[in-house]
């Protein structure tokens, strides 16, 4: 038998941070009682950000430097996509740059479609990527707020350095309603925790997880992660006491992130893998209508497949801010008056946006034939020589290393997050281009200033409900050099 | 081999409406109201003209597209009528439309109006525009303040100039250009403003503050021109003709390749290059009298003065300190206020410069009337510094 399974992953949470005591003394007025969770920050999307940045973001962490031709099938999960009927893999792999022929398949309807979308890919057994995102909303003042987060994880599964293969799983499926969403609503209705602990999570897990070890052959003391996704607080330590586990109960991110629904449990996964040892035995569970427990064990490769950035990086790149309104603007939470500037209209040219994809998606320069002068975007012929662009290569520029060349902050123009800031980004290869910046941290941006490119959200079309995607800059962490 | 257009157009007469917050008016009757000064000017009636060029930016916010509007609102009874839009370069783009066309032999008479109503917005600024459908997928949605700040950066890079002593003379620029405005009855700003306020004021881009942008205006002019004959048979005085008008539009040179340094404006300096060689201008520093540029906001016209060739490269800062650029200084730059204070209602603005430097050099120009002027500058910068369109023309006694 061939070996498989995980041979690289990456992981991607926005940015942005949220302190919870801003959240808790915005809403202390009717919701005091959320004092209590007032601990550390939480994730959430910059306005730009969503299920499918985030996934490309992820994505890139996981396939960067690697080879993705052999790639079968692409996988995707998320509670959140940002459209009821556009398919979220499919936007995601131009980005990618991922092979055309691949089969996919996107997931969701359910906070254990993380675990059961990597199951899936897992049992197929041929060579994909699979990525679970999202971005889990909860009303204002709910305890959602304070506890949820955003992130992403990715996978990629193949028979070559198998990093982490799975050695047994275990799952059900009840009709459990510890809460649901109707379809078309903004947010989730919640039952009482108490009796979701009882009778969901200490019922319906150890019964999944007995399956996965017996599968695995192998006791709960063989186990040396536990990485359990809960909704709720403390939800993994009873789940771990119950099952007596002593192992290293895998941290779940809270500080920093928060649970971030369908990727919730793949996140910690991809934590856990950052720090395992060959050897180590990794459980994860997920819970939802059901439960999944998936079992893995750790390979010598598992050096040669950790990320640049991964959730540790991601955790460390954090940009804290205190204003709450931001989240909740960011999130169309509250309808602010943007100025008779915003009215501008959005509607995207389909058709162009489809010639244009290979330029666009990849955000493929060109390399002119005769001089080999790299150029953003590819026109009709070469801006130096003039020679005409069937004479041109494609050259991504989304690893590219790149600086702020000049620069500006504009509180003119209308902008979901003044202020704009935009600029000439110089890339090392000597493309060069106007882009937004985002990301930008008190700091601010200067000339010189070391810039990543991120795939995001250019313009939202609220009338028509469509967003255009497009690169920006951000600058540069420093956990993502090599 | 082309010889150019030196001296084979003339203005015959110039108008110029009041710039600012017209709520009183519409688009047709602030062009009338540049049209009959201009008519009057000149001594002609409305059928000696034989073609017009009418420019206008934003048709969303005017009169519409086409020609027509223009037409039907002066009244010019089945004469060719051209609409031409060529962003901050439309005005002096009707001019050159309507020079042409006398220089060819082909009329005798043309008019260029160019006309924008801005303030029928809703708000300040001007409005977003349509970018394209391939560019609206990849370009940023700066505003136009936020692609002229960039200038800074790109001077302060090459020439090593502190943030605060790039911001004073910018500043300067604001400052002198108010002290000129309330010597222009038809200026949108007619009040000087301490440099205090004007270094202090709120950032719209940084390092751009309010004071540091030109004014949203609105308002229309226009210029008559015939050959020099004619306007001597016509009993005109101290006639004023055109030594050469030229533009320069960016292939995108300075956006995609590595070359540009992001401190000056190749456009000017291609445009302004094949002007001074037109009108046949070897020293510039102290050839040319008076400049009105396109100080859309205070840094471009910094940066202005060396493109023109006024300032030595790295020396604007010092020049613009120094009150070069000043009314009693050595080559006065925007002496009816310029875009800042005077306005910038976009498709009127070249004709604008091109009436004040025609009312100074026929001695008309009131207080604000310099000491015997003999040749004149305009220019207009439309787009962005890295992808635009320089506009220039340069206006002398015969």
């Amino acid at each position: 038998m061939t070996d498989f399974g995980i041979t690289s992953f990456g992981a991607y949470i926005p940015r942005m941070r949220l302190d919870r005591a801003a959240i808790a003394a915005a809403h202390k007025w009717m919701a005091p009682g959320l004092r209590g969770l007032a601990k550390g920050s939480r994730s959430f999307c910059n306005w730009d950000e969503d299920a499918i940045t985030m996934a490309v973001e992820a994505g890139r962490d996981a396939i960067l430097g690697r080879d993705v031709s052999g790639l079968k099938a692409f996988g995707f999960a998320s509670t959140r996509p940002p459209y009821a009927d556009l398919q979220p893999s499919a936007i995601v792999s131009g980005p990618l740059a991922l092979p055309l022929r691949l089969r996919s398949v996107d997931s969701g309807l359910t906070q254990r479609a993380g675990t059961s979308g990597l199951l899936a890919a897992l049992a197929a057994g041929e060579p994909a990527l699979f990525i679970a995102s999202d971005n889990p909303r909860a009303k204002p003042a709910s305890q959602q707020e304070m506890t949820f987060g955003a992130g992403a994880a990715a996978f990629v599964l193949g028979h070559e350095n198998v990093a982490a293969r799975l050695v047994g799983s275990g799952s059900s499926i009840s009709n459990f309603v510890d809460h649901f969403r109707d379809a078309g609503e903004d947010f989730d209705y919640h039952w009482e925790e108490r009796w979701i602990r009882d009778e969901g999570y200490a019922k319906l897990i150890p019964v999944a997880v007995r399956e996965a070890l017996e599968d695995a052959g192998l006791s709960i003391g063989d186990i040396d992660h536990l990485a359990m996704a809960s909704m709720l607080r403390g939800g993994a330590a009873q789940v771990s006491k119950l099952l007596k586990f002593e192992g290293n109960l895998v941290d779940e991110i809270a500080d920093g992130c928060g649970y971030a629904g369908a990727a919730q449990a793949p996140l910690m996964l991809a934590l856990a893998l950052e720090t395992a040892k060959p050897g180590d035995k990794i459980m994860v569970v997920s819970f939802g209508q059901g439960a999944d427990v998936l079992v893995f064990e750790v390979t010598d490769a598992i050096e040669q497949a950790r990320p640049r950035r991964g959730v540790s990086g991601s955790l460390a790149a954090g940009i804290v801010t205190d204003a709450y309104l931001r989240m909740l603007s960011f999130a169309d939470g509250i309808d602010l008056e943007w100025g008779m500037r915003s009215e501008k209209p959005a509607k995207t040219a389909l058709t162009e946006q489809y010639r244009s994809r290979g330029q666009m998606e990849a955000f493929m320069a060109g390399k002119c034939g005769s001089c080999g002068t790299i150029q953003f975007p590819q026109l009709q012929y070469c801006a130096r020589c003039h020679a005409p662009s069937d004479q041109f290569s494609d050259v991504s520029l989304r690893e590219e290393p790149a600086k702020v060349m000049t620069q500006t902050a504009d509180w003119l123009s209308y902008y979901p997050s003044p202020p704009l800031y935009v600029g000439f980004v110089q890339f090392e290869n000597g493309a060069r281009l106007q882009m937004e910046v985002v990301d930008v941290g008190p700091e601010g941006l200067d000339i010189g200033t070391p810039l990543e490119m991120v795939y995001r959200v250019k313009e939202r079309d609220r009338q028509r409900g469509y967003n255009r995607y497009f690169w920006k800059a951000v600058p540069a962490t420093g956990a993502g050099k090599a | 081999m082309a010889t150019g257009i030196k001296d084979k157009v003339a203005i015959l007469g110039a108008g110029c409406s009041k710039f600012g917050e017209r709520w009183d008016v519409g688009s047709p009757e602030i062009m009338a109201e540049a049209f009959e000064e201009a008519l009057a000017d000149a001594g002609i009636e409305r059928k000696d003209i034989e073609a017009a060029w009418f420019g206008c930016w934003g048709d969303g916010i005017n009169v519409g597209n086409s020609s027509i509007p223009a037409a039907v609102a002066l009244r010019l009874d089945g004469i060719p009528v051209t609409r031409i839009e060529n962003m901050c370069g439309t005005g002096t783009e009707a001019l050159r439309g309507a020079a042409y066309a006398v220089a060819s032999g082909a009329v005798d008479i043309a008019l260029a109006i160019g006309s924008e109503k801005l303030k029928d917005t809703g708000f300040g600024g001007l409005p977003p525009p349509f970018k394209g459908t391939f560019n609206d997928l990849w370009m940023p949605m700066g505003s136009a303040p936020a692609g002229f700040a960039q200038l800074a950066d790109g001077y302060r890079t090459r020439f090593q100039i502190s943030k605060e002593d790039l911001k004073r003379a910018i500043s300067h620029v604001s400052w002198k250009s108010h002290q000129n405005g309330q010597y222009s009855p038809k200026a949108h700003f007619q009040k000087p403003v301490p440099m205090d306020k004007i270094m202090n004021a709120p950032m719209i881009a940084d390092p751009l503050g309010l004071f540091d942008c030109s004014g949203v205006s609105d308002g229309a002019a226009c210029a008559i021109v015939t050959t020099p004959e004619i306007a001597k048979a016509l009993g005109k005085k101290n006639i004023v003709t055109i030594k050469s008008l030229q533009i320069s539009t960016s292939s995108g040179r300075e956006t995609q390749l590595s070359d540009w340094d992001g401190a000056s404006v190749p456009n000017t300096r291609t445009a302004i290059k094949a002007a001074y060689e037109e009108a046949g201008i070897t020293r510039p520093q102290e050839q040319v009298s008076l400049t009105e540029v396109h100080d859309c906001f205070s840094i471009t016209e910094l940066v202005t003065m060396e493109d023109l060739g006024l300032s030595e490269d790295g020396h604007a800062v010092t020049d613009v300190l120094d009150g070069k650029f000043d009314r009693d200084g050595k080559i006065p730059c925007q002496i009816d206020g310029g875009l800042k204070c005077f306005g910038h209602p976009i498709g009127a603005s070249g004709l604008r410069m091109a009436y004040e430097i025609y009312t100074q050099l026929q001695g008309r120009a009131g207080e604000r009337q310099l000491p015997n002027p003999s040749l004149g500058v305009t220019h207009n910068l439309g787009g962005v510094p890295y992808q635009g369109i320089a506009a220039v023309s340069i206006l002398g006694l015969i």
